[in-house]
């Protein structure tokens, strides 16, 4: 049966796809892992990518570009410079568009043979169930826990696939969950991280390439899961470490006791997931602490005024070395152990990129018993916007 | 000859910038006893106030849940690995 191309199911195949797109897939039509049978699946196949960002990059125009015949893109973020660094479906130009549309564009431009669909919307647990339901295999590919928790839950409601992929600085996860009989994300983290605890990609950095591969491992599970080919990574954890170079594998088991999948199941419905993962209204992290600010308008009339200020940089070294308001430099994690470099009858204004850290900083000075103490709002960001524009921002 | 302890990127900052370290244990609570005394400020990002696992934490002896082993009192020997593994969410900024 080597020619299954003369099958009557493959002569009814081959009307299904076009001359130009037997040209464009004839990679993959000639290996006969994929074959004209393979490729006619991946044409019939839906599948929806949360998220268009860094993961979802590789994922789109890998997908694409492989002839996934429908592609649904959920997208609510808008293209900014600092995505260009990891974001490679998106060029300058796009700065300032809505991610989805822009990915939409772009993933259209590379294979005008496929449907793609943008949904420029923020996944919630009102419009998660509607929204997968029309697709096949579902791709996990934000960036925050409630979205991971909202996605787990609403594929194992409506049985599909998760195809998963989490990254940090230089190392990824990828699996699949929601397989039958196999793990859901609850099962290997039954629950999240308290907020605050564990930094985000914003806050703790990316290495640019790191989404790419990982993506990229989820894009070959997606196809995979599709051919219905090889050994997938259902009960599998794989990671991968970018600066030691090197991929680990751990056993993922499904847990009875697992409140969304398991056998006495007590999730039947979505739920607030901001509230599950104790973060409330947008992705802002722990609460503002109420401390003492200056504006920056004020520090710098303040200082022209040739006032004696102390200024406390509570980022790290290499953020000093980017840009810098030549102040006294002690990471934030360094200043319980360095507070004795601090002089108390000085005033102090501490900063730090955003004013977050500063925030804590401030709080634990003024616990620790600094009384004139003031927290810089906004931070060096602020800075550039309302003093100095020469300061860059990152 | 003893345990390996393989520390994961994000907690690595709290482990002096280490990638692994190694401690003679008898098994997975004493390793991470040795780990978190060495290594203060690793302490609450592991364990709650209580002492309790974090439950966002996973820790595997080569390669296997010790949820579905003994837990914290899993046996060690040496040459095992423990690799300890926090849920990250990043992905798509």
């Amino acid at each position: 049966m080597a020619t299954k191309v003369e099958t009557p199911a493959g002569v009814k195949a081959t009307e299904n796809l076009t001359n130009e797109e037997i040209l464009r897939y004839s990679r993959h039509l000639i290996m006969p892992e994929v074959g004209m049978e393979g490729q006619l699946k991946l044409k019939k196949a839906k599948v929806l990518l949360i998220g268009t960002g860094g993961l979802g990059a590789p994922l789109g125009l890998y997908l694409a570009a492989a002839g996934v015949g429908q592609l649904g893109l959920v997208d609510f973020d808008v293209v900014d410079f600092t995505n260009l660094q990891r974001q490679v479906t998106f060029g300058s130009s796009d700065v300032g568009k809505p991610k989805s549309e822009a990915a939409r564009a772009r993933l259209s431009n590379l294979n005008p043979d496929i449907q793609v669909q943008a949904f420029e919307t923020k996944l919630t647990s009102a419009n998660a169930l509607e929204l997968f339901r029309d697709f096949d295999i579902i791709v996990d590919g934000t960036d925050n826990f409630p979205t991971r928790y909202l996605v787990n839950d609403a594929c194992v409601l409506l049985g599909k696939p998760n195809v998963y992929g989490s990254i940090f600085r230089f190392e990824g996860q990828v699996t699949i969950f929601g397989m039958p009989g196999g793990p859901c994300y609850r099962c290997l983290y039954p629950e999240p991280p308290p907020p605050g605890l564990v930094p985000s990609c914003a806050e703790g950095g990316v290495l640019g390439v790191l989404p790419g591969i990982v993506g990229s491992i989820q894009a070959m599970e997606t196809i995979k899961l599709i051919l219905g080919s090889g050994r997938n990574l259902t009960g599998r954890l794989l990671l991968f470490d970018a600066l030691e170079m090197g991929f680990r594998e751990f056993k993922l088991r499904k847990n009875p006791k697992c409140p969304m999948c398991g056998e006495h199941r007590t999730i039947d419905k979505l739920i607030d997931y901001y509230e599950f993962c104790g973060v409330r209204g947008e992705e802002a992290p722990a609460p503002d602490l109420k401390v003492p600010e200056i504006m920056p308008r004020e520090l710098k009339a303040r200082l022209d005024r040739g006032e004696d200020l102390f200024i406390l940089d509570v980022r790290e070294p290499h953020e000093y070395q980017i840009c810098n308001l030549r102040g006294h430099l002690i990471p934030l994690g360094e200043l319980p152990r360095r507070v004795h470099e601090l002089d108390s009858s000085r005033e102090i204004v501490a900063h730090c990129r955003s004013g977050k850290r500063s925030a804590e900083a401030v709080d634990f000075l003024r616990k620790a018993g600094f009384r004139k103490i003031l927290n810089l709002k906004g931070g060096i960001l602020a800075w550039s916007d309302e003093v100095d524009r020469s300061v860059p921002k990152y | 000859m003893a345990v390996r302890v393989l520390i994961p990127p994000p907690l690595r900052p709290h482990a002096g910038g280490q990638v692994a370290a190694e401690f003679p244990a008898r098994n997975v609570a004493e390793a991470l006893d040795r780990l978190t005394s060495e290594f203060a400020d690793l302490k609450r990002h592991l364990f709650t106030e209580e002492g309790r696992l974090r439950s966002f934490v996973n820790v595997y002896v080569n390669g296997e849940d010790i949820r579905y082993l003994a837990e914290e009192k899993t046996p060690t020997k040496d040459g095992d690995t423990i690799n300890i593994i926090p849920s990250i969410a990043g992905g798509k900024r």
